[in-house]
């Protein structure tokens, strides 16, 4: 592994770092509103860093990852609805259903590839969702409030600042772990595997248990920021697992740019950063949102973090570089 | 369930069968031949209905409404491929997602602006809206209309297809571009046009639905997540596979949802079959294609075999 | 009276002393205002601003401020929302909150701070029942007011044979069973179809072959415009009685036009009452707007004066989140509502009438004529369910 850092790394750090002191300005200013804002923003980018798993390194592009989210949620709201707070429960709950789930679907699902992968995860989601959807007794449609927040040893996550900070060292943890897998054997072969399958095989590696394998990982990873997200917004709801969701994550990880390590942190903050940055301006600004996208697919660097890549001055200070996605982002020309 | 029910099932599944071919037929094209991953369908879809909300509004005409919804598809597709698809077929899927999303945000927004949020008012064609009596059913005569207008572009893209040179490129195009490509034929012409007739197919499904569903921003996605189904279960870039997968999807839900729950009540208490009939019913269409894709991951009419 | 009247006086007496002492009232508005039901979400805005304008900007004689956000009918959103108006923004009180799924998603972080909601387009059975709270309000309705209305107005009609059909998620359930607590007719079927599906022509062959007396459905928004069109294209709308709730409304209307003809709603306000200031109402509102109000029109505007009201009553000093909150209850009853008599029950959700309303064709020109109140001065099934904290 390379020991310093390139240039395109230097904003996602700078930029954790920033995210690591919000909670303590936050409170400072009296200002809690961003330490849940940003809660949000870092449990999307665990999400869209879980699914990078799948997508970034294995070539899965699953359709369906908003399953997860949701699996994670009501491995939470469930058993609180029955009284019990134990976190342990609902971490047991979300890693089982998860990885249970994520097994079956994944085993189907890898009989195909391509397009055809994409709409057969997608189908299952839209499964799961609709039987959400048409369980009345948990809420149905309507979701369901959760009144005990997941309980770890006596630390509980029913604050906007606990679920902050662990969502902050997931996300880190995740980040490290995941560009240590990239260039461990098991990450190295599912990225051969991307490239050029029947090489892979010819070696004598069986691709398709590495495949199932990371597919099995990002799901159950997404279920924690699902777990996440419920005790943040101390609720569930099936809108979480519609198709959508899952469209928003791909967004997320495309346009952070999936080949990187930082790539899915970055698009998580930009796709939520900029939505709100742009409201504040025009009440149309989804179709400014959306041109700004179709820039950067066009634009073809792959994503931002493939745009901060690009090299740039030396004087550039590191203060301006924690802005730089959003620059990067208005710098695209039509 | 009497003959005359079922029949009037029958026909509201090929009815809802041909409206899903418009738009399949255009996106497996897209899909197979320039391998493009188009989310932005929906939104041609979308300006279809709007183009003969506001033609038909103004001029009360139905025929110009489809025309002008026909002109809206064409021009708008040659622009989306002039300016942004044709610079996308050598990247990633992902990348076409990513674009496409934008532009489906982007012309959401649009019509919104433009029209406002209330859905967009649209006249049955004179002359078509009364109701036709079959066997004791009365069936709205419009309906008959899209099942003729469907089953007419089937015909003809089956002619188009296998009886002309422009269809031969594009057989020979979805096995092996390069080849075609190679051999002197200009394939960025050939997708441009194939690209625009697939929006204006797209415009057309718009203006035939425009009359009997809800006019408004965002209608086109539903739609669209039910299209790719379509052609994920045809067979990527088959024509033909896309009209059987068609049929066979529109009689399937419409079957589905209509004798699902009675048939449910048989085996369980009302209660249950009401709670889990409907549920059913609406993950028919996904277990449907999650089964065929188990099977054959192919679809089920691929455009080439192997 | 005499005495409380004293107290009023003296307070306003005080806030006028203090003049610009007092901070501005800071009101969160928030609703659906894109995607397909920003229709719904749009006639609140306008309908509160409306009234907002006739009192000058002003509520209780305070200055207010309305800031506005779209929840996108995205219930996570409506939960970030709900935090960034009570903690960062600082709202005095809380309006709109969207569709159930929307306000159920966004009450925990509201009932833990005690802010004043009101909501202006649900009224969920949970909050109306065992889930009700002292500082959140519904000015607008019980999800199931208007189908009990339109039950009670087929049980009255004499119709013997009634088909039922709803989209299959929370409130579809809700609007059945509120139809059925009234109607002890036979039920021919209950149908429930998928959210959003588009095209009903296979439930509607399958209604025309069960050969109702008349059908009660549920489908807001595009579903409605979808179903009402296509039920009268298959040529029912003139052989068979089409009873609805929040499916041919304001919003709606324009789109569907003659085919909506003939339709029964039941609602708790149409452009047809006679109740005081709702003329006026109609006028200002088309004038300005260019288009006719909607149901959640007149709620937005009844809300902003019931909020004016309650802002008076606390003298405009509404940092003592509990006594706002009590001023709104007992403000209710002092609101001139557009809908006709008002008032909250203890459990924070109206006391009103429920109407039901036949759309017609007046010279060429679609509208509503009342045909009566099957549910004058209704409170619902949940309030029992409701213990005070």
């Amino acid at each position: 592994m390379r020991m310093s850092l390139r240039t395109g790394d230097l904003v996602p750090v700078v930029l954790l770092a920033g995210l690591a002191l919000l909670p303590f300005a936050a409170a400072a200013a009296d200002e809690p509103f961003f330490t849940t804002f940003f809660a949000r923003v870092l449990i999307y980018a665990i999400a869209a860093t879980a699914l990078n798993v799948a997508l970034g390194l294995g070539g899965l592009v699953s359709l369906g990852h908003a399953l997860f989210l949701g699996l994670g949620m009501y491995s939470v709201a469930l058993p609180a609805h029955f009284g019990i707070a134990n976190g342990w429960v609902h971490l047991a709950a979300c890693v089982a259903s998860c990885g249970v789930v994520g097994l079956l679907t994944g085993y189907v699902s890898l009989r195909t590839s391509g397009i055809a992968f994409i709409m057969i995860t997608l189908a299952f989601a839209q499964m799961g969702y609709f039987l959400v959807v048409s369980l009345k007794q948990f809420g149905g449609d309507d979701g369901m409030a959760i009144s005990a927040a997941s309980e770890f040893f006596g630390f509980s996550l029913s604050s906007g600042n606990a679920v902050y900070g662990v969502a902050f060292c997931l996300l880190v943890a995740l980040t490290v772990w995941i560009a240590r897998l990239r260039s461990a054997p098991f990450g190295v072969t599912l990225r051969a595997g991307r490239q050029n399958a029947r090489r892979v095989a010819s070696v004598g590696l069986a691709l398709s248990r590495y495949q199932l394998t990371a597919y099995v990982l990002s799901a159950v990873l997404c279920g924690l920021a699902g777990m996440l997200l419920a005790n943040l917004n101390a609720y569930a709801s099936p809108s979480s697992m519609s198709w959508m969701v899952s469209g928003e994550l791909i967004v997320m990880v495309v346009l952070g740019g999936m080949g990187s390590v930082f790539g899915p942190f970055l698009g998580a903050v930009a796709f939520l950063g900029i939505e709100e940055v742009l409201k504040a301006f025009t009440e149309h600004w989804m179709a400014l949102f959306g041109l700004l996208i179709l820039g950067v697919a066009l634009l073809g660097k792959a994503g931002i973090a493939g745009l901060l890549a690009r090299p740039i001055r030396s004087n550039s200070p590191a203060g301006r570089g924690a802005k730089a996605p959003l620059l990067a982002e208005s710098g695209v020309r039509p | 369930m009497t003959f005359s029910l079922l029949l009037a099932q029958l026909l509201n599944g090929l009815q809802y069968g041909v409206l899903l071919f418009l738009l399949a037929a255009g996106l497996t094209l897209v899909f197979g031949i320039m391998s493009f991953v188009n989310l932005a369908h929906g939104s041609l879809y979308m300006l279809g209905a709007y183009a003969v909300a506001v033609v038909t509004g103004a001029t009360g005409s139905f025929a110009l409404g489809a025309l002008a919804a026909l002109a809206t598809g064409t021009v708008v597709g040659m622009l989306l491929e002039s300016v942004a698809v044709s610079r996308l077929y050598r990247r990633d899927h992902l990348d076409h997602v990513l674009a496409t999303f934008g532009l489906v945000l982007f012309f959401n927004e649009v019509t919104r602006m433009i029209w406002g949020p209330q859905p967009l008012f649209v006249a049955l064609p004179e002359g078509l809206s009364g109701t036709i009596e079959i066997f004791g059913f009365t069936y709205p005569a419009y309906r008959f209309l899209i099942i003729a207008v469907g089953l007419a572009v089937a015909v003809g893209s089956s002619w188009l297809i296998h009886r002309t040179r422009v269809g031969m490129l594009v057989r020979a195009g979805s096995v092996n571009p390069q080849m075609v490509g190679a051999l002197g034929v200009n394939i960025r012409l050939l997708n441009a046009m194939l690209f625009a007739l697939g929006a204006a197919l797209a415009a057309l499904a718009g203006a035939m639905a425009a009359p009997i569903l809800s006019v408004q921003s965002g209608m086109g996605e539903p739609v669209l997540i039910t299209t790719l189904v379509v052609i994920v279960i045809g067979g990527i870039g088959s024509v033909s596979g896309a009209f059987y997968a068609a049929i066979i999807v529109g009689l399937t839900d419409t079957l589905g949802r209509t004798y699902l729950p009675l048939l449910m009540r048989e085996f369980a208490s009302r209660d249950i079959a009401n709670a889990a009939g409907p549920a059913l019913a609406s993950m028919l269409v996904y277990l449907l294609m999650a089964v065929v894709l188990a099977v054959r991951p192919q679809g089920l009419f691929p455009a080439h075999k192997g | 009276m005499n005495t409380r009247n004293r107290w009023t006086l003296s307070a306003l007496a005080l806030v006028a002393a203090a003049g610009v002492a007092h901070a501005d009232v800071k009101i969160g508005f928030s609703a659906p205002l894109s995607g397909p039901v920003a229709a719904v979400g749009q006639d609140q805005y306008d309908g509160f601003m409306l009234a907002l304008e006739a009192r000058g900007g002003k509520l209780g004689g305070q200055p207010a401020q309305v800031l506005r956000e779209d929840d996108q009918l995205k219930p996570e959103l409506g939960n970030q929302i709900a935090r960034k108006f009570v903690d960062r923004d600082k709202v005095d009180a809380i309006v709109g909150l969207g569709f159930s799924n929307v306000l159920m998603a966004s009450l925990p972080r509201i009932v833990e701070s005690g802010t004043v909601a009101i909501a202006t387009n649900a009224g969920p059975s949970v909050l109306a029942g065992k889930g009700c709270v002292p500082n959140v309000f519904s000015v607008a309705w019980q999800n199931d007011g208007s189908a009990e209305a339109m039950g009670k107005y087929a049980q009255d009609t004499g119709y013997k044979r009634v088909y039922l059909m709803a989209p299959n998620y929370q409130a579809g359930k809700d609007y059945i069973g509120g139809f059925k607590r009234f109607y002890k007719g036979e039920v021919v079927d209950e149908v429930y179809t998928q959210v959003n599906q588009p095209d009903y022509s296979a439930e509607i062959a399958q209604l025309q072959a069960a050969a109702p007396d008349a059908v009660f459905v549920f489908y807001p928004g595009g579903m409605g415009v979808n179903f009402v069109k296509q039920f009268s294209q298959a040529g029912l709308s003139k052989k068979l009685p089409l009873l609805s709730a929040f499916t041919v409304d304001g919003t709606t209307l324009p789109s569907l036009r003659d085919a909506a003809v003939g339709t029964v709603s039941g609602a708790v306000w149409d452009v047809a009452l006679t109740t005081q200031g709702n003329r006026e109402f109609i006028d200002s509102f088309t004038t300005k707007y260019g288009r006719a109000p909607s149901a959640y029109a007149a709620v937005g505007y009844d809300a902003a004066n019931l909020l004016d009201i309650a802002v008076r009553k606390v003298g405009g000093n509404t940092s003592d989140k509990a006594a706002f909150a009590a001023a709104v209850r007992t403000a209710g009853s002092e609101l001139q509502s557009l809908r006709g008599p008002f008032r909250f029950n203890h459990n924070n959700l109206p006391i009103q009438n429920y109407y039901a309303f036949q759309t017609v064709s007046e010279g060429g020109r679609i509208t509503a004529k009342l045909m009566g109140t099957p549910l004058p001065e209704h409170q619902d099934a949940y309030a029992a369910q409701c213990k005070p904290r």
